[in-house]
């Protein structure tokens, strides 16, 4: 259950940069996922070099953000006018890009990233469940950035700009706001996050190519079922979305076992867990097509 | 009672607590033109959205040739004989001319799930294509790409489709919007024209446009009809000429 | 004829001849190669009726390349091991037989998008694009978890399945036979394309409101073309199985998808022969530049991005300019 809700916050906080991007830009990102891969890939090497996991959580931040902010310079800026189909062509072809640029870079076989020793071992919940500290704070500061974005979309003047911007695009730029620097801001705090999330995970699995695909992908059924644009629909989505999938592959083989034998059990009811968010995922479509809480 | 063709009675529609629609009752007759005018943020939208079926009204009805079309969306209520132009115009930009006035006639024709018989050389339907765009005046540029056509060929392509669905009553949202003098002219003859082959429910703000076709017309403030009356009555009525028409219109 | 048709003609020319030339010469190699590419391109040609003419952007098409595939698989492996698939209530064999492994997995792919349009097309724009990816990636792991097909590890059939009258192992034989069975697809899309339905299609894709004013229905429109299109590509997937003997979930993945459509893209959406021109050129480039290097992906992500950015209507595009009108 534990396991499930760490899910959901890492997946929030990929879900959070996507669902903004759409939002106030109208632009869907399929690299999402190489800016999540980019932050792994800084952080274990940042932590190889310096031995600091404090070190290694910066630079996937600095380095993701970066990253962000050079692809939006150069070419998302491009895309902003363009069909969806054009969009998701060139997000996909980034996403060729620089999963190839990485394995040049990093090689084929996966590296890794250690827990800090501060963290590594297990800690005791009331109620007497030892749960490993690591993903404890991992859904710590999931939550502590939930309630930090909350913050910055309701409280702050960037926020304001940014739900403005989600409304009506052109008013805000009639209003003189700077949409250039605005838009570039939101596309590197999302993928910030991103690469946030991905260093947080790079420690638990593995650092891999092709790492961020997976992950991007239940995202956007995150995003379909909290709605696009809304971060709280993302953060919604994504506890749903993780809690049923943690869920559903422990009780699901389970609860076939008691009427089938035990490998049938085990095969009919792990392959109907692993297709369980994306039935969530059609339900909520067929009584709400836009999203739990979509903001059109 | 078997004159009117198109009819709102006691439409109602709120959004919160605006209320955009309230109770508006209008009929339609044979052979008429019945212009719609009112001020920005009168309601004229959502009236239409609630005709055409992409609004549902919270009560109240609309009848065409006294049917009721409640439950029918846009499509239905197309096929059922409700033509309509838009303000904007609403065309495949990349088809031509005549391909845009041929999906009329296809929908007219029904059918359309025919997947085997080249569409532009089917007789019927390239003829009654044909024919709606000789009506409307677009015969010479049937093979132009609709994109490439001007604003006021385009607004008369729109007419050219809603005339290929043979409809029972024509729906026009500003049809004048965007023309010059001479499209102004050239529009306000077609219509003209048009109200022989089905009565037209027009929505306009071009009020020298108006005053030349409208067999009657309907002022719509805040969500209602404040009054409904021949040209003449409605200029000399005090109310109205105090609230929207000012010295617009001279007495 | 217009400068689109010559285009056409000699991607024809050049999908026919080069294996006829390897067949001389003596490559077989080759010839395997021009078969891939026309299985591709039948791939694309399913996709582009929905994603050109529709304007529907599926992201998850590899799901019914995927399904023809393991059609063609559960088929071919019952039939091997004279295992019978179900006994009640009917009785179902396997069969290596191609017609009959072909019309199941035309018909299954089109059950499939039948079900996946009908809940999709109830969503437009983004929202469409990535539910297409969440159910293309939903088949994409139940595969993986469905142990009695091979499961991440894939299924292999020892023995190409039958079609009357030829050697289907023969390489030249089974490529001929891909090439009838596109030509025929492509025949089919012209016509379609040129029907009532393309219209209305195409018309649908341009400006839904329009398509409404005049009485038609585009969610109709737009579910029939995704049927169809899914059963194309899912006979293709079979096809794919069939070439290679093997059928894994890899054939079902996101990658996959994006292959597809990268196909369309470099030879021009919207064009009838655009996966065909486009298929070809991935070929050679897996061929060539693949050889060279290991990281070809980063060129192909630079020639997909360029393409996008600069050159919007592909190859064909770009050599033939605007889609010439029907007349």
């Amino acid at each position: 259950m534990l396991n499930g809700l760490q899910f959901g916050v890492m997946l929030f906080l990929m879900s959070a940069g996507l669902t903004l991007v759409f939002g106030v830009m109208g632009l869907i990102n399929l690299a999402h996922g190489s800016l999540y891969m980019i932050g792994a890939f800084a952080a274990a090497a940042v932590a190889a070099a310096t031995g600091s996991f404090v070190l290694a959580l910066m630079a996937s931040l600095a380095a993701a953000a970066l990253a962000g902010a050079l692809i939006e310079l150069t070419i998302i800026r491009r895309l902003y006018d363009r069909d969806h189909l054009d969009q998701v062509l060139a997000t996909f072809a980034l996403i060729l890009i620089f999963s190839e640029g990485t394995r040049w870079m990093f090689g084929s076989f996966p590296l890794f990233l250690d827990v800090p020793p501060m963290l590594a071992g297990p800690v005791t919940l009331p109620g007497g469940i030892e749960y490993p500290a690591y993903r404890l704070s991992i859904i710590v500061i999931g939550l502590l950035v939930a309630v930090g974005m909350f913050a910055l979309i309701n409280r702050t003047r960037v926020g304001i700009r940014i739900r403005a911007g989600e409304a009506d695009r052109e008013m805000i730029a009639a209003l003189g706001v700077d949409i250039a620097k605005l838009y570039t801001f939101v596309f590197a705090l999302g993928a910030a996050l991103a690469g946030f999330a991905g260093a947080l995970v790079g420690a638990i699995q593995s650092v891999q190519v092709g790492m961020g695909e997976p992950v991007l992908i239940l995202a956007f059924v995150v995003i379909v079922i909290g709605g696009i644009g809304s971060i709280k629909g993302a953060f919604v989505g994504a506890l749903l979305v993780g809690i049923t999938d943690t869920m559903g592959r422990f009780l699901l083989p389970q609860i076939f076992a008691l009427f089938l034998e035990p490998s049938a059990a085990v095969s009919v009811g792990s392959a109907l867990a692993s297709m369980l968010i994306y039935i969530l995922m059609a339900g909520v479509l067929v009584f709400r097509p836009r999203g739990l809480y979509g903001v059109a | 009672m078997t004159d009117v063709v198109l009819s709102t009675e006691r439409l109602f529609k709120s959004f919160g607590a605006l209320k955009a629609t309230n109770d508006v009752s209008l009929d339609l007759r044979k052979g008429e033109i019945h212009a719609l005018i009112g001020p920005n943020g009168a309601g004229k939208s959502t009236l239409i959205q609630q005709i055409t079926g992409h609004l549902a009204s919270d009560s109240g009805t609309v009848r065409l040739m006294d049917e009721d079309l409640i439950g029918a969306g846009p499509a239905e209520r197309a096929r059922r004989g409700l033509g309509r132009t838009f303000q904007i115009s609403s065309l495949a930009m990349e088809h031509t001319v005549l391909q845009n006035a041929v999906l009329g006639a296809l929908g007219q024709r029904g059918n359309v799930m025919s997947f085997f018989k080249p569409v532009m050389k089917d007789a019927q339907l390239v003829s009654a294509a044909r024919a709606a765009l000789v009506q409307v005046g677009l015969a010479e540029l049937s093979a132009t790409r609709t994109a490439d056509l001007s604003h006021g060929q385009r607004r008369q392509l729109e007419v050219a489709v809603a005339l290929t669905l043979k409809p029972k009553a024509f729906l026009m949202d500003e049809p004048m919007a965007g023309l010059g003098l001479e499209g102004a002219q050239q529009m306000i003859g077609l219509l003209t024209e048009l109200r022989k082959e089905a009565p037209i429910l027009l929505i306009e703000h071009d009020m020298d446009a108006v005053f030349a076709l409208a067999d009657r017309i309907s002022v719509l403030v805040y969500g209602e009809v404040i009054a409904t009356g021949t040209p003449e009555e409605i200029k000399v009525n005090p109310e109205i000429r105090r609230a929207y028409l000012g010295d617009e219109v001279p007495a | 004829m217009t400068r689109e048709s010559w285009i056409n003609v000699a991607a024809l020319a050049v999908l026919l001849g080069v294996p006829l030339w390897a067949l001389m010469a003596d490559e077989p190699f080759i010839i395997t190669l021009a078969t891939r590419a026309a299985i591709f391109a039948l791939a694309g040609v399913g996709l582009n009726l929905a994603l050109g003419t529709g304007g529907l952007v599926s992201l998850g098409h590899a799901a019914f390349f995927g399904i023809g595939g393991y059609a063609m698989g559960i088929l071919a492996s019952h039939a091997q091991s004279y295992a019978l698939i179900m006994e009640a209530p009917f009785l179902i064999e396997g069969t290596k037989s191609m017609p009959v492994i072909w019309l199941v997995a035309m018909v299954t792919s089109a059950l499939a998008a039948l079900a996946i349009g009908a809940l999709s097309l109830r969503t437009s724009g983004v929202y469409f694009i990535m539910i297409t990816l969440a159910f293309g990636q939903m088949i994409y792991y139940f595969a993986i978890s469905w142990p009695a097909y091979g499961g991440e590890d894939g299924l292999s059939i020892y023995v190409r399945n039958e079609f009357p009258g030829l050697n289907t192992l023969v390489p030249m034989q089974f490529f001929c036979l891909c090439f009838a069975i596109l030509c025929l697809a492509l025949l089919l899309m012209n016509a379609i394309h040129k029907s009532a339905f393309g219209l209305a299609l195409s018309a649908a894709r341009q400006n839904e409101t329009r398509v409404l004013s005049v009485g038609m229905k585009p969610f109709h429109l737009r579910l029939v073309a995704f049927v169809i299109s899914g059963a194309v590509t899912g006979l293709a997937g079979a096809l794919f199985a069939d070439l290679n003997r093997f059928v894994s979930p890899t054939m079902l993945s996101w990658q996959m998808s994006g292959e597809i459509i990268i196909f369309i893209i470099i030879g021009g959406v919207g064009r009838l022969f655009g996966p065909v021109i486009g298929a070809m050129i991935f070929i050679l480039l897996e061929h060539t530049l693949g050889g060279l290097s290991e990281f070809w992906h980063v060129y192909l992500g630079a020639l997909l991005l360029g393409i996008v950015l600069f050159a919007k209507g592909g190859v064909i595009g770009a050599l033939a300019g605007r889609e010439k009108a029907h007349d």
